[in-house]
C-alpha cells in the first residue's frame, strides 16, 4: 500500500516511556523489529503482536502497532485464534521471554509448531526471570545460583533449537540482540517464511545475568551461513542445535518452506473466507438455518 | 381399560451392545408417532461394558422431565434383568431372553409380567446374527403395546443404510425388519396381559427430538458464532462435536486445542479481531479457563463460555449430573470484573441462550458464561419445530465501529479502545484499519490500552468496567419466571435444568390441594433487580437445587437479603425428578406437623 513506501523505523515510535533498565538487550530487539517491519513495508495496522508477561513482553507497548498483551505463557494461543479467525489480514508476531515461552508456555509452543500456524515467535532469551527479580529459567544452565536455586539449579536447561526442530518447526533461527541489523535480517526471513517460525533471540540482562553479557556472547557467536551451514539439511540443523558453549551458532538453523499452514487448511475458511469478514446479520436466511432442525426429525 | 400413551421404558444392558442406539430409535419413533418423549441416558465413564440404560418416558402431552420407574424393562443382558428389576412399576413387564437363567423371585409379589422370549433364537435363525436380539426385544415391545411396527421399520432402515452404505446396509435393514416382524407377532400374543397401550397420534411430522447441547449450538450458529474452541470433556463434548460436524455448512472455524487454557485463549484471540467466538467445557476445564476469563474481562473482549456441569470436585463422577459450579462461576478468576451468567432450563432457552449470549457479550464487551449440566446435555426431548424461532434471532453487535465510520475518522484521531464513558461501554473498533491501531492488555491499562500503574487511572478503568455490570443488571437481566397458582403458599425456587421437574411438582401440588408456584432463574448474574420483589411476593420459599450448599439460595440471599426457608438439595449425581421433590415436601410437611 502507498503508506508502506514511506515507512521508516520512526513509523513505529510511540510516546510510551520504556521501563527497561539502561543497557537492556530488549532495546536491541525493539530496534531490530522496527527495522524489519519498515524494510518489509508492513504498516502498523497490518501487524498484530501478541505478548505474554515479563520485561520483554512489554516490547509491543513501545511500538506503534496493534497489540494484544495477554497472560504469562499464553501469547501463542491468542495468536493462533487471531490467525485462524483473521487469516492473512495481519502479520502475526508473538514476543515473550524464555520463562514465558519455554517454561509456562512450552506446551502451547509444541502444539503451535506441529500445527504450523503462520506466525513468528520471538523469544527474548536472557536465561533468567528478570521482572520477578532474578530466579532461574528453563534456559539457565545447570548449577546457576539464583534466589530460587540458592545451591545452584539441579535441572538441565532446555535446548530450544533442538526442541523446535524435533517438534517439526519449518523455520528455526537464533539471533543476538547485540547485532540488531543481523537480528532484523533474521526477523525479515521469519516473517516471509510461510508457517510457524521460531527466533531464539539471545540478549543480556545487565542486572540479573552477569555471566551471559554482550561481551560474553560476542566472544562466542558465529554466523551459520558464513560457516557454510545449509538450512535445508535437517541432520546438519540437528547437529548445530546442540552446539553451545565456546561456539554459539547464530542464523537460520533450519528452513522448510513448502508446508501448508494450519489456517489455509481450515474447512470453514476454505469455503467461507475469513471468519472476521463475515456479515453476520444477513449471512443465512432464517429458512436456511431452520434446515438444522431436519437432522433431529 | 388400558392406560394409553402414558408410560416409561428402560432399555438396559452393557455399553457397546446397542441399547443406546435402540433407545434413541425408540424415542425417535415415538416422537414421529405424534407422542411426546423425554429420554435420559444413564451411563458410566468407559467405552465398553459396564451397565447402562436408556430411560424413555412418553406422554400424550408435552413432558419436560423424567420420572422414576418403568413400565417395560428391555434387558439386553442377564445382569440388566436383576439390576433393573426394582425399577419396574406395578403392572409393568420385563422382556428378556428365555436363555437367561434368572431367579424369578426378583419379580415376586411385584405384579410384574416377566416376558421370557426366544430373542437370541429369532435373531440367529431369522436374521442370521445374534446381535439382532435387540431388534427382537423391540419387536416384542411393539406387539405388547400395540404400537405401529412400520414406524420402527423406517428407523431400522434409516439406521442401517446410513451406517453401511450400499447393499450391506440394505441387507442388514431387511434382516432386522424380518426379525422385528416375527417378534411383533410374539408380543401380540401377550398383549392381553398388559394394561398399557401406545396409540400413534397426528402431529409427529412437526416435531423433532434433541438435547440441550444441540439446541444451544444451533442457537449459537444462528447467532453468528463463527469460531468455537475447546478440549473434549463430558458432558460438553457434544457442543464441540456439533460445531465440528457443521463447520463446513455454516463456516465455523473449529479448533480442538491442546487444553482448555488454549481453548479460551484462542477464542479470545478470535474475538479480539471480530469473530463471535465460543469456548465450551465442563467444570474441570472451566477451572483451567479461569485465567483466560479474567483476561477477557480486563481486555473487554466479548467471548461466550459454555460450562456444562457435571459432579465435582476434581474429576468427580464424569457421567453424572450436578449444579455444583454456580458460586464458582460467578466468582471465577481473581480480581473483579463484569460478567453475565445465564442458565437456560429448557431446549427453547438453550437455543435462545445460544444467540443471546453473543449479543450480551458484544453489547457489554465482557465474557458471558452459559451454564448447563449433564442432565440437560444428554436428555433428549421432543419439541415442535416451531420451538426454535429462527426469525426471532437478532444479531446486535453493540457499539461496534464500522469500516465506513473508520474511513471517515480524522487522520489525527488516536483511537482509545478503553475510553471511559458514562455507560462504561467504549466504542469497539476492530484492529486492521489505519485509524484503529490499538493496544490492549491484561495489565491495568490506560484508555489507549497501555500498561499503567497510576492509581487514578486504575480506579477510572475499574469503575468504567464495573458500570457495565450495573447496566446489564438493569437493562438486560430478566426476572425469574413464575409458574403456578396465584398467591401460592409454597414457592419452589430453582435454576437451570430442574425447571421441568419443578413445574411438574408444582402442578401435582396444586392438583392435590396445596397451593404452589415456582420461581425459576435463567438470568442469574448480575442478579436481576426484580429478584427481591419476586422473592418477597412469594409463598414459603423452598429451594430445589442439584448441589450440597444451596448455591442459588446463597447467591440470592447475598444479593437480596432474602433467604429461602427450606432447601431440597440433591448431590448424588442423579437428577431430581418431580416425584423426588414431592417426597421431600411431604416429608417436610410431616416433620413440621
Amino acid at each position: 500500500m502507498s503508506e508502506s513506501q514511506t515507512l521508516t523505523v520512526k513509523s513505529y515510535d510511540t510516546e510510551e516511556k520504556s521501563t527497561w533498565c539502561p543497557g537492556c538487550g530488549d532495546f536491541g530487539i525493539l530496534n531490530a523489529i522496527k527495522r524489519a517491519l519498515a524494510d518489509l513495508g508492513i504498516a502498523p495496522h497490518e501487524v498484530m503482536f501478541t505478548s505474554g508477561i515479563g520485561c520483554g513482553s512489554k516490547l509491543p507497548h513501545y511500538l506503534w502497532v496493534n497489540e494484544y498483551n495477554s497472560l504469562h505463557g499464553r501469547p501463542l494461543p491468542v495468536a493462533t485464534g487471531i490467525r485462524l479467525a483473521a487469516g492473512d489480514k495481519f502479520t502475526v508476531i508473538s514476543v515473550s521471554g524464555d520463562g514465558d515461552s519455554y517454561g509456562i508456555g512450552v506446551g502451547h509452543m509444541i502444539h503451535t509448531i506441529r500445527r504450523n500456524v503462520n506466525l513468528v515467535q520471538i523469544v527474548e532469551n536472557n536465561f533468567v526471570y528478570a521482572l520477578t527479580k532474578g530466579q532461574y529459567s528453563p534456559t539457565s544452565e545447570q548449577g546457576w545460583i539464583t534466589s530460587t536455586s540458592p545451591e545452584g539449579s539441579i535441572e538441565a536447561s532446555i535446548n530450544p533449537m533442538g526442541m523446535a526442530i524435533m517438534a517439526g518447526a519449518g523455520f528455526v533461527a537464533r539471533a543476538f540482540s547485540g547485532d540488531p541489523r543481523g537480528a532484523a535480517e533474521i526477523i525479515k526471513r521469519a516473517v516471509k517464511h510461510k508457517g510457524y517460525a521460531l527466533i531464539d533471540l539471545l540478549q543480556d540482562c545487565p542486572i540479573y545475568n552477569r555471566v551471559n553479557t554482550n561481551a560474553w556472547y560476542r566472544e562466542r557467536v558465529y554466523n551459520l551461513e558464513e560457516d557454510g551451514h545449509d538450512p535445508s539439511d535437517l541432520q546438519a540443523a540437528i547437529s548445530r542445535s546442540v552446539e553451545w558453549g565456546d561456539r554459539i551458532p547464530v542464523g537460520v538453523f533450519y528452513e522448510d518452506d513448502g508446508r501448508p499452514t494450519y489456517e489455509e487448511q481450515v474447512p470453514a475458511t476454505k469455503r467461507f473466507g475469513r471468519a472476521t469478514d463475515r456479515d453476520l446479520s444477513n449471512e443465512f436466511e432464517p429458512a436456511a438455518l431452520a434446515k438444522m432442525l431436519d437432522e433431529f426429525a | 381399560m388400558p392406560t394409553v400413551n402414558e408410560m416409561s421404558f428402560q432399555f438396559a444392558g452393557a455399553a457397546g451392545t446397542g441399547c443406546d442406539s435402540q433407545g434413541l430409535s425408540w424415542s425417535r419413533s415415538l416422537t414421529r408417532a405424534g407422542l411426546w418423549v423425554f429420554s435420559q441416558f444413564d451411563f458410566e465413564s468407559r467405552i465398553r461394558g459396564g451397565h447402562i440404560f436408556y430411560h424413555i418416558r412418553v406422554s400424550a402431552d408435552p413432558i419436560h422431565c423424567h420420572t422414576r420407574g418403568t413400565h417395560v424393562l428391555l434387558a439386553f443382558d442377564k445382569f440388566a434383568v436383576t439390576e433393573r428389576a426394582n425399577d419396574v412399576l406395578p403392572g409393568g413387564a420385563a422382556i428378556f431372553d428365555e436363555r437367561y437363567d434368572i431367579d424369578e423371585s426378583v419379580f415376586a409379589g411385584k405384579d410384574v409380567l416377566p416376558l421370557k422370549a426366544p430373542l437370541i433364537e429369532m435373531a440367529t435363525e431369522i436374521g442370521g446374527n445374534r446381535v439382532m436380539a435387540n431388534t427382537a426385544a423391540v419387536g416384542v415391545l411393539i406387539g405388547l403395546t400395540g404400537f405401529d411396527p412400520k414406524i420402527i421399520e423406517r428407523a431400522l432402515w434409516e439406521n442401517f443404510t446410513k451406517r453401511y452404505p450400499g447393499s450391506r446396509g440394505e441387507d442388514l435393514a431387511k434382516a432386522n425388519v424380518n426379525v422385528l416382524g416375527t417378534a411383533v407377532e410374539l408380543g401380540q400374543t401377550r398383549a392381553g396381559d398388559f394394561d398399557f397401550e401406545l396409540q400413534p397420534k397426528p402431529g409427529g411430522d412437526e416435531r423433532i427430538l434433541l438435547n440441550g447441547n444441540e439446541a444451544f449450538a444451533m442457537g449459537a450458529i444462528a447467532g453468528g458464532c463463527r469460531f468455537a474452541a475447546g478440549y473434549p470433556m463430558t458432558p460438553s463434548s457434544s457442543i464441540l462435536e456439533y460445531m465440528a460436524a457443521h463447520q463446513e455448512d455454516y463456516g465455523i472455524v473449529f479448533k480442538h486445542t491442546e487444553d482448555e487454557i488454549a481453548g479460551i485463549l484462542t477464542a479470545i484471540g478470535a474475538a479480539h479481531v471480530g469473530a463471535r467466538a465460543l469456548a465450551a467445557t465442563s467444570g474441570g476445564g472451566f477451572c483451567l479457563m479461569t485465567e483466560g476469563l479474567g483476561l477477557a474481562g480486563m481486555t473487554e473482549t466479548p467471548i461466550v463460555v459454555a460450562n456444562v456441569q457435571r459432579t465435582g470436585p476434581s474429576t468427580g463422577m464424569p457421567t453424572r449430573t450436578e449444579q455444583g459450579d454456580l458460586e464458582f462461576v460467578i466468582h471465577a478468576s481473581h480480581g473483579e470484573f463484569p460478567r453475565i451468567v445465564l442458565a437456560p432450563g429448557s431446549l427453547e432457552e438453550c437455543f435462545e441462550a445460544g444467540y443471546r449470549s453473543f449479543n450480551l457479550a458484544e453489547k457489554y464487551q465482557t465474557p458471558v458464561i452459559v451454564m448447563s449440566d449433564l442432565y440437560q446435555a444428554f436428555a433428549i426431548k421432543s419439541v415442535p419445530r416451531s420451538a426454535f424461532d429462527f426469525d426471532a434471532v437478532k444479531i446486535d453487535r453493540g457499539d461496534l465501529v464500522s469500516e465506513a465510520d473508520l474511513d471517515g475518522w480524522d487522520h489525527d484521531t488516536v483511537y482509545a479502545r478503553h475510553k471511559v464513558t458514562e455507560s462504561g461501554i467504549s466504542a469497539r473498533a476492530l484492529p486492521g484499519h489505519p485509524r484503529s491501531v490499538h493496544m490492549t492488555s491484561g495489565d491495568e491499562h490506560t484508555e489507549r490500552g497501555f500498561i499503567t500503574e497510576s492509581s487514578v487511572v486504575r480506579k477510572q478503568q475499574m469503575d468504567k468496567r464495573m458500570r457495565k455490570e450495573e447496566l446489564a443488571r438493569t437493562d438486560d437481566m430478566r426476572a425469574p419466571e413464575r409458574y403456578g397458582a396465584d398467591d401460592a403458599e409454597i414457592t419452589l425456587v430453582g435454576w437451570g435444568s430442574t425447571k421441568g421437574a419443578i413445574r411438574e411438582a408444582v402442578d401435582h401440588l396444586n392438583a392435590m390441594g396445596t397451593s404452589a408456584d415456582s420461581l425459576h432463574f435463567a438470568d442469574i448474574w448480575p442478579v436481576p433487580d426484580s429478584a427481591k420483589d419476586a422473592l418477597e411476593s412469594s409463598g414459603r420459599l423452598i429451594a430445589v437445587e442439584q448441589n450440597y450448599a444451596g448455591q442459588l439460595s446463597n447467591v440470592l440471599r447475598s444479593a437480596t437479603g432474602i433467604d429461602t426457608d427450606e432447601r431440597i438439595l440433591k448431590y448424588d449425581g442423579q437428577q431430581i425428578g418431580p416425584d423426588d421433590i414431592l417426597k421431600s415436601i411431604e416429608a417436610e410437611v410431616e416433620a413440621s406437623v
